[in-house]
């Protein structure tokens, strides 16, 4: 195999298609269907944790408020499938027919004017990456353009997370408050709640993952990603030798929130429904811990990241439900004290070196002992 | 149970209750396990000698404290249920997850319980939001849930029977109780933002401006609220005649007690709330909220044979300090229900369990009686407490009728 394919190194290739093999075929195969669509699930943190480890990993830009856009994405698309889940046959019972069950109960008596467009599915798809696109730019600027980094952007991105989530809570006629939008069935007539379409959404939520991926080594690769690392290294340095250092700071953290709001509309479909307990201080910052114990410098290690911490959560919290949280906070304690890298380090640490050895010693092998088997260090 | 001896009386008791159902008696050789494949067709968790069952409640995060006596009083009733032959004579087993004060895990634990473990019914939820995230699971799968809280109606599912009161039932007799009482001219509304407490303020608002009465203020304050001073300066400035408080959680431990800091002694001011059983005194502290009333339909202090029986077996269970309130009552009342249906039933059947439960009588119920209205709702009493000092509650009224559950009131939505 060559060195490298196009912009991704070797390592990365097989790194892939490990992945792909692991989530495409392992699974699968192996888990009935309610594992599988966890699975499924966790995977959309995943996209998430993706997203952090440019903006955080690579750029340095710390933010606890992905949920903002986890939770936008999930709503755009909830909001559609909302308006599907209740046409006038559906809600007949209701005092006004034709609305959500949600604005029923809260005397709302006509559809806001916002919700309209999610009629349409073209724009609710659109809407999915472009309105957390559009808010993040307009954070992105405020911020960056202002030179406001570091922790006190990491504790305004907290601060919009949490108004974010009053807002919704307060809101309840019109965007279902603390409940959420829930009771989502179909998207054009396709139930979503079976358990063959939970199968072929959990496969497009891989192909979307591996495509967001593989954008992602692509830029990491480019220009602007060794830009990036610049900044986050010597931000002063990257700005004297001529660069608009806002103008980047701005485009990985639109990056992050795109990949963090394709995620959030995966979970709406999976799950079923959207609540504000996505939006808020807690789940961005469990965001940023899939991508810590991953590793917040490697792609792949954020996928796994995600997958491991969720999975012990599961695991744990059936196993033993008046203990889990304990051994949640031992876990993510022992990864941040032992492994500041997380799997990732973990990995490029004891057991890349290890096959490396072997391989390069099968190679060196190979090559030396053809011509002088004596020669051969003992090592 | 260490008190064997103890447990006998109880067990006697409710057996002699029993014999009141009927149908329980009429099941081919109670006693006698029926065959399976006859009363379990669809492919439920149930054997010759056992049938599983789910308990989905939060035993972790800020719901945990509220929903710990759920899991307390199912546990009880299931236990005495096995003591007393189970169910169509098969044992009960439990499977516990925890919702961890998460709707999504909820919905997560909802589905495993039902795909996976195929519980014949499953006891669980507190908040509305989590029903709201299990209620699509239970409907798609058809699982049958009983859910225990007080909570804002609207709402009405074969797959739930909602063993706590929907807000008409608790809220009208309470309002025309404090009416009579003591002839108010105006009220102040409050509550934390989220749907519970707003239906319930609209259901109270709607009902006073009926009575002719006025309504001053309507506030809300989002959960886990714990700055409430501006909201009581305005109380002292407007001297409404009775605050109507439907804070939950935590919140109330702040508000009460700046309540008390800030002057207002609710041996003057009349104060009724709908969302402070025993066990948000315990946080609160009975010196900082005696006085207040409050309309639900149990109270520990209940004075009937049924509760004196239930409370010392809960006690005796869970140990001699503990509290039980309206909530923890109405979880209790689940398993019961159920075993009551199912034996009417004559099967596991979730559809015919569905079917058989309008009618069902509980006569041993610690609130008194109550039986399931078509809407799968309860008639129960309304009742009012005083709060003493040392955290329980005098009932000082019960309204003499079963209030009829109306999850769907008109000319009050």
């Amino acid at each position: 195999m060559p060195e490298r394919i196009a912009f991704l190194h070797r390592k990365d290739v097989i790194g892939i298609l490990i992945l792909a093999a692991l989530l495409l075929v392992v699974f699968p195969l192996t888990l009935d269907s309610f594992r599988l669509n966890l699975v499924g699930k966790y995977l959309t943190y995943a996209f998430v944790a993706i997203g952090l480890v440019l903006c955080w990993g690579k750029a340095g830009i710390l933010s606890l408020g992905q949920g903002i856009f986890f939770g936008l994405g999930g709503y755009c698309m909830a909001m559609f499938l909302k308006l599907e889940a209740s046409s006038p046959e559906n809600t007949a019972i209701q005092t006004t027919p034709g609305i959500p069950d949600f604005m029923d109960w809260n005397q709302v008596t006509e559809l806001p004017w916002f919700w309209e467009p999610f009629h349409s599915l073209g724009f609710s798809l659109i809407a999915v990456i472009l309105v957390p696109v559009i808010f993040a730019s307009i954070i992105g600027m405020a911020m960056f353009k202002r030179r406001v980094g570091g922790v006190y952007f990491a504790i305004i991105t907290q601060a919009i997370a949490a108004i974010l989530t009053i807002l919704i809570v307060g809101q309840q006629g019109y965007i279902g408050g603390i409940n959420g939008i829930t009771d989502l069935r179909t998207l054009k007539g396709w139930d979503i709640r079976t358990d063959d379409a939970k199968f072929l959404l959990y496969f497009v939520c891989c192909f979307l993952l591996l495509g967001s991926i593989v954008l992602s080594f692509f830029v990491q690769d480019t220009k602007l990603g060794r830009i990036l690392v610049a900044i986050r290294d010597k931000e002063d340095r990257v700005r004297f030798s001529g660069y608009d250092v806002s103008n980047y700071k701005i485009f990985v953290f639109c990056f992050a929130a795109a990949l963090a709001a394709v995620g959030g509309a995966m979970f709406t479909l999976q799950v079923g429904f959207m609540s504000p307990s996505f939006v808020g201080i807690v789940p961005s910052i469990e965001m940023v811990i899939f991508c810590a114990v991953g590793g917040r410098l490697s792609i792949l290690g954020a996928v796994y990241g995600a997958l491991l911490v969720n999975f012990a959560k599961t695991a744990l919290s059936e196993n033993f439900p008046e203990l889990w949280l304990f051994a949640m906070g031992a876990l993510f304690i022992g990864v941040v004290m032992l492994f500041p890298n997380g799997l990732a380090g973990l990995w490029s640490a004891y057991v890349a070196p290890r096959i490396d050895q072997v391989l390069g010693a099968t190679r060196r092998r190979n090559a030396i002992t053809p011509i002088d088997p004596a020669a051969t260090p003992g090592e | 149970m260490t008190n064997d001896t103890k447990w006998t009386v109880d067990r006697r008791k409710l057996l002699a209750g029993m014999a009141a159902v009927p149908a329980v008696g009429m099941a081919p050789g109670f006693g006698h396990a029926q065959a399976t494949s006859e009363v379990n067709t669809t492919g439920l968790a149930v054997t010759d000698d056992k049938v599983t069952v789910g308990i989905l409640h939060s035993v972790t995060g800020t719901m945990a404290i509220s929903e710990t006596g759920s899991v307390q009083a199912e546990k009880l009733a299931i236990d005495q249920i096995n003591k007393s032959g189970g169910v169509l004579g098969r044992q009960i087993e439990y499977i516990q997850e925890d919702g961890a004060s998460d709707w999504p895990t909820f919905a997560e634990k909802s589905r495993k319980l039902l795909v996976n473990d195929k519980v014949a019914a499953v006891f669980g939820c507190w908040t509305s939001a989590s029903r709201k995230a299990v209620l699509p699971v239970f409907e798609q799968y058809n699982g049958m849930l009983y859910y225990p809280t007080f909570y804002e109606g609207l709402e009405q599912s074969k797959n739930v029977i909602y063993t706590g009161q929907e807000a008409t039932q608790q809220i009208i007799a309470g309002i025309d109780w404090i009416v009579k009482e003591k002839n108010p001219k105006t009220f102040y509304l409050l509550g934390s933002d989220y749907i519970w407490p707003r239906t319930s303020n609209k259901i109270a608002r709607k009902h006073i401006e009926k009575l002719g009465l006025e309504v001053q203020g309507e506030e809300y304050f989002p959960l886990e609220h714990t700055q409430f001073n501006s909201v009581i300066n305005k109380l002292k400035l407007r001297k409404p005649d009775v605050i109507y408080a439907i804070i939950v959680g935590g919140s109330n431990v702040a508000f009460y007690k700046q309540l008390k800091a800030a002057g207002i002694d609710l041996s003057k001011q009349t104060l009724i709330t709908i969302s402070v059983t025993e066990d948000e005194i315990l946080g609160i502290g009975g010196e900082n909220i005696a006085g207040a009333y409050a309309c639900m339909k149990y109270f520990q202090s209940l004075d009937n044979p049924n509760n004196e029986a239930f409370v010392s077996a809960f006690k005796e269970m869970w140990g001699q300090d503990i509290v039980i309130g309206d909530v923890t009552q109405a979880a209790y009342l689940g398993p019961w229900l159920w075993k009551l249906t199912v034996e009417k039933a004559g099967s596991f059947d979730i559809d015919k369990v569905a079917e058989a439960s309008p009618g069902i009588e509980f006569t041993e119920a610690p609130e008194g009686y109550v039986r399931i209205h078509e809407n799968h709702h309860l008639w129960s009493k309304t009742r009012v407490g005083k709060a003493r000092l040392d955290g329980q509650y005098d009932v000082i009224y019960e309204t003499a009728e079963l209030m009829e559950p109306d999850p769907f009131p008109e000319g009050y939505q």
